[in-house]
C-alpha cells in the first residue's frame, strides 16, 4: 500500500511536470500579444523593450523556461499581465470560493438526488419509478450542460423571474448554477447506484436478513443501500471531471467570477501567467483527487488491495 | 403384487429412439450478429434511436439543399425572422437560414463525430493490441505512457491545442484525439490478456494454429463486441466537446456553422429570439440522447451477461 502510494505520487509529480512544460511551450507559440496592441503601437522601442523586460519576456524561451520551473517549486506562479501587477496565486484564490461553492452545492445536490432516483428504480424494479430514473439519467448524460444552464437561465430567471440569472451579487446568484451543475452529477449517480443495488438486492445476506424477519426498510437501509454505496467511490473521478468541465462553462453563462472563467478569460487576452498558473492549479486538483479516490476506496473495501497484481 | 405390475407392461410401448433426432438444431444457427441484431431490434428505445439517428444523417446530407438559401448567405433586410414559410427556422442577426445553418451545423458535428471515432478506434485498438500481445518490455513500456497521460486532464489539453492552432474541424479532431484513445486502448489491452489465458486460444495454440490466425480468428471477433460498444460513446463525448468549445468560443466561430456555434449565438440572444437557441439545442439533445440509448441498447445485445 505504502510503496503503492509512493509509486503514485511519482506519476503525480511527473505528469505535474510534463502538463506545465507541454503547457510553457505551447503558449509561446500563441498568436498575438498579451498586451494591448493599440497601447503597445504609440510607444518607443525602447518603452515597449522594457515592458517586456519587466514581465521577463525579453529573454530566450529556453531561459524563461527554466526560471518559471525554479519560481513554481518556490511556491511563486508569477505576476499577471492583463490584471497589471497582481500576483497570480492572489487572482486564483481569491476566485477558489464562487467556484467551490457552486462545485460542492452541485455535487451535494447531485449526489442526494441521484442517490435517491437510483435506490428507488431499483427497489422497485421495472416500475414506473424505474423508468422514470432511467429517462432522467439518459437526459442527464445527454443534454450538454450549457444548453440546460441557457434554459435554466431562459425560464426560471427571465420568463418567471424566480431567480437572478446573472452576476454574482448574494447567495441567490449560486442556486441556478448549482443546478445546472448537478443535472450532470444526479444523471452518473442514479444510474450507477441502480445497477449496484439491483445486484446488491439479489445477494445472500439480503435473503438471509428477509429470513430473520427483518422489515422492508430496515434491509434497504442497514444493508442493500450502504453496500451498494461502496462502489459509488470509483465514479467520483467522472464526476469531479464533469464539475471541471462544467465550470468552465457555467461560469461563463452565469458570469460567476470563478475558476473556470478566469482560464476562459486569460486565454481570450493571451495572459501568459494567469494561463499557466490555471492549467497547474486545475491538473494538481484533478490528479490528486484521483489518487485520493484510489486510496479511499481501498481503505472502504478491504477486498480491493491497492499495488497487487498488475492495473 | 409383482404379477400386477407385469400384467401392465404390455400396455407400454418404448418409443423408438432417434439418437440423431434429438440432438439436431432445429432453427437455423446465427451467427453472432445477427444474434445480436435480433436482440437489438427487440429493445424498443434502441430502434427508435436508430430511427431518430436515421432521419438526423438524412437530414443533415440533404437539409441544407431543401431550402434555397445558403448557410452562410446574409440578408441585411431580412433579420431576426421568426420562423415562416420561408425561413423554416427563422433567420439570424445577418438574416442567415436558420434552416440551412442547423443542418450545415448537424453535418459538420456529426463529422468531427465520427472521423473522431475513426481515430480513437485506429490509435487505441492499435496501441491497446500491440501492448497487449507483444507483452515484456514493450508492453511496459507503452503502459508507462499511458499511466502518464491518464492523468492529463484531456479538456485543459484540447483547449491549449485549439488556442495555437487554427479554429477549423481539423484541430478540434487532432486535439480530441490526443488523450481520446486512452480509454480505448486500456480496455482493448485489458481484454486481449483475458483472452489469451482462455483454453480456446491455448487450444488453438495446441493445435498449431498460426498467431495470425489467433489474432484473426479468436482475439478480434472476441473484442469487437467491446470496440463497438466503447466507440458508440466516444461519439457523443466527441459531438459534446465541440459543442462546449465552441460554446466558450474556442472552437469553430461564425460563419462556420456547427451545432455549438449556432447555439452559442442563439444564447447572446436568448431574451428576445428565444428560437434560435432552441432549435440547434434540440437538434443536440437529440442526437446525443439517440447515441447514448443506443449505446446502452447496442451493450446489452453484443453482450448479454451485461445486462441489468
Amino acid at each position: 500500500m505504502r510503496r503503492y502510494i509512493a509509486k503514485r505520487i511519482v506519476y503525480l509529480v511527473l505528469t505535474l511536470f510534463i502538463i506545465t512544460t507541454a503547457t510553457f511551450f505551447l503558449m509561446k507559440n500563441l498568436p498575438g500579444t498579451p498586451f494591448d496592441e493599440e497601447k503597445l503601437a504609440l510607444l518607443t522601442q525602447e518603452q515597449r523593450d522594457q515592458i517586456y523586460a519587466s514581465y521577463g519576456l525579453d529573454k530566450p524561451v529556453i531561459v524563461q523556461y527554466v526560471n518559471y520551473i525554479g519560481n513554481i517549486v518556490q511556491g511563486d506562479l508569477g505576476t499577471s499581465i492583463y490584471y497589471t501587477g497582481q500576483d497570480v496565486k492572489d487572482i486564483i484564490v481569491d476566485r477558489i470560493y464562487p467556484s467551490a461553492l457552486v462545485g460542492l452545492q452541485a455535487i451535494l445536490l447531485g449526489t442526494v438526488i441521484g442517490l435517491i432516483l437510483g435506490v428507488l428504480a431499483a427497489y422497485r424494479h421495472n416500475s414506473g419509478w424505474d423508468y422514470a430514473a432511467m429517462i432522467v439519467s439518459v437526459l442527464g448524460v445527454s443534454i450538454p450542460n450549457f444548453v440546460l444552464a441557457a434554459l435554466l437561465q431562459y425560464y426560471i430567471g427571465l420568463k418567471w423571474g424566480i431567480l437572478p440569472v446573472a452576476f454574482w451579487e448574494s447567495y441567490d446568484s449560486s442556486v441556478l448554477p448549482s443546478i445546472a451543475l448537478s443535472v450532470g452529477v444526479i444523471a452518473i449517480i442514479a444510474r450507477f447506484v441502480r445497477t449496484e443495488m439491483l445486484e446488491v438486492l439479489q445477494q445472500d445476506y439480503i435473503v438471509t436478513a428477509k429470513a430473520k424477519g427483518l422489515g422492508q426498510m430496515a434491509i434497504l437501509s442497514r444493508h442493500a443501500v450502504r453496500n451498494s454505496l461502496i462502489p459509488v467511490i470509483t465514479i467520483l473521478g467522472p464526476i469531479v471531471v464533469n464539475l471541471l468541465t462544467g465550470s468552465l462553462v457555467i461560469e461563463n453563462i452565469f458570469g460567476i467570477p470563478g475558476i473556470g472563467s478566469l482560464f476562459v478569460d486569460s486565454i481570450k487576452t493571451n495572459d501568459y501567467a494567469t494561463i499557466m498558473g490555471v492549467t497547474i492549479f486545475y491538473s494538481a486538483f484533478y490528479v490528486v483527487v484521483m489518487l485520493l479516490v484510489d486510496i479511499l476506496y481501498s481503505l472502504v473495501d478491504p477486498r480491493i488491495r491497492l499495488g497487487s497484481g498488475r492495473e | 403384487m409383482a404379477n400386477h405390475t407385469d400384467s401392465l407392461d404390455h400396455l407400454f410401448v418404448p418409443v423408438r429412439q432417434e439418437s440423431g433426432e434429438q440432438e439436431r438444431i432445429s432453427r437455423p444457427a446465427l451467427s453472432a450478429f445477427q444474434d445480436s441484431w435480433r436482440r437489438l431490434r427487440q429493445n424498443k428505445a434502441a430502434v427508435i434511436s436508430l430511427i431518430l439517428l436515421g432521419i438526423m444523417i438524412v437530414l443533415a446530407i440533404v437539409g441544407p439543399w431543401l431550402t434555397k438559401y445558403s448557410y452562410a448567405q446574409t440578408n441585411y433586410s431580412a433579420v431576426y425572422q421568426n420562423p415562416s414559410a420561408d425561413h423554416w427556422f427563422g433567420t439570424d442577426k445577418f438574416g442567415r437560414d436558420q434552416w440551412a445553418r442547423i443542418w450545415q451545423g448537424t453535418r459538420i458535428s456529426l463529422l468531427i463525430a465520427v472521423l473522431a471515432a475513426a481515430l480513437d478506434l485506429v490509435v487505441g485498438v492499435a496501441y491497446g493490441a500491440i501492448s497487449a500481445l507483444k507483452g515484456g518490455k514493450v508492453d511496459n513500456v507503452m503502459q508507462r505512457i499511458i499511466e502518464i497521460l491518464i492523468g492529463v486532464p484531456s479538456l485543459i489539453i484540447i483547449i491549449l491545442l485549439m488556442m495555437i492552432m487554427k479554429a477549423n474541424i481539423f484541430t478540434i479532431m487532432v486535439a480530441m484525439s490526443i488523450t481520446g484513445w486512452v480509454g480505448m486502448a486500456r480496455l482493448v489491452r485489458a481484454q486481449i490478456l483475458k483472452l489469451k489465458q482462455q483454453e480456446f486460444v491455448l487450444a488453438a495454440r495446441t493445435l498449431g494454429t498460426s498467431n495470425t490466425q489467433i489474432i484473426l480468428k479468436h482475439l478480434i471477433p472476441n473484442t469487437i463486441g467491446m470496440i463497438v460498444i466503447n466507440t458508440m460513446f466516444t461519439i457523443p463525448s466527441a459531438i459534446f466537446t465541440e459543442a462546449f468549445l465552441s460554446f466558450i468560443g474556442l472552437g469553430l466561430q461564425s460563419p462556420q456553422a456547427s451545432l455549438g456555434v449556432l447555439i452559442h449565438d442563439g444564447f447572446q440572444t436568448l431574451s428576445s429570439h428565444f428560437y434560435l437557441l432552441l432549435f440547434p439545442a434540440l437538434v443536440i439533445v437529440i442526437i446525443m440522447v439517440a447515441f447514448n440509448i443506443l449505446g446502452d441498447g447496442l451493450r446489452d445485445a453484443l453482450d448479454p451477461r451485461m445486462r441489468k
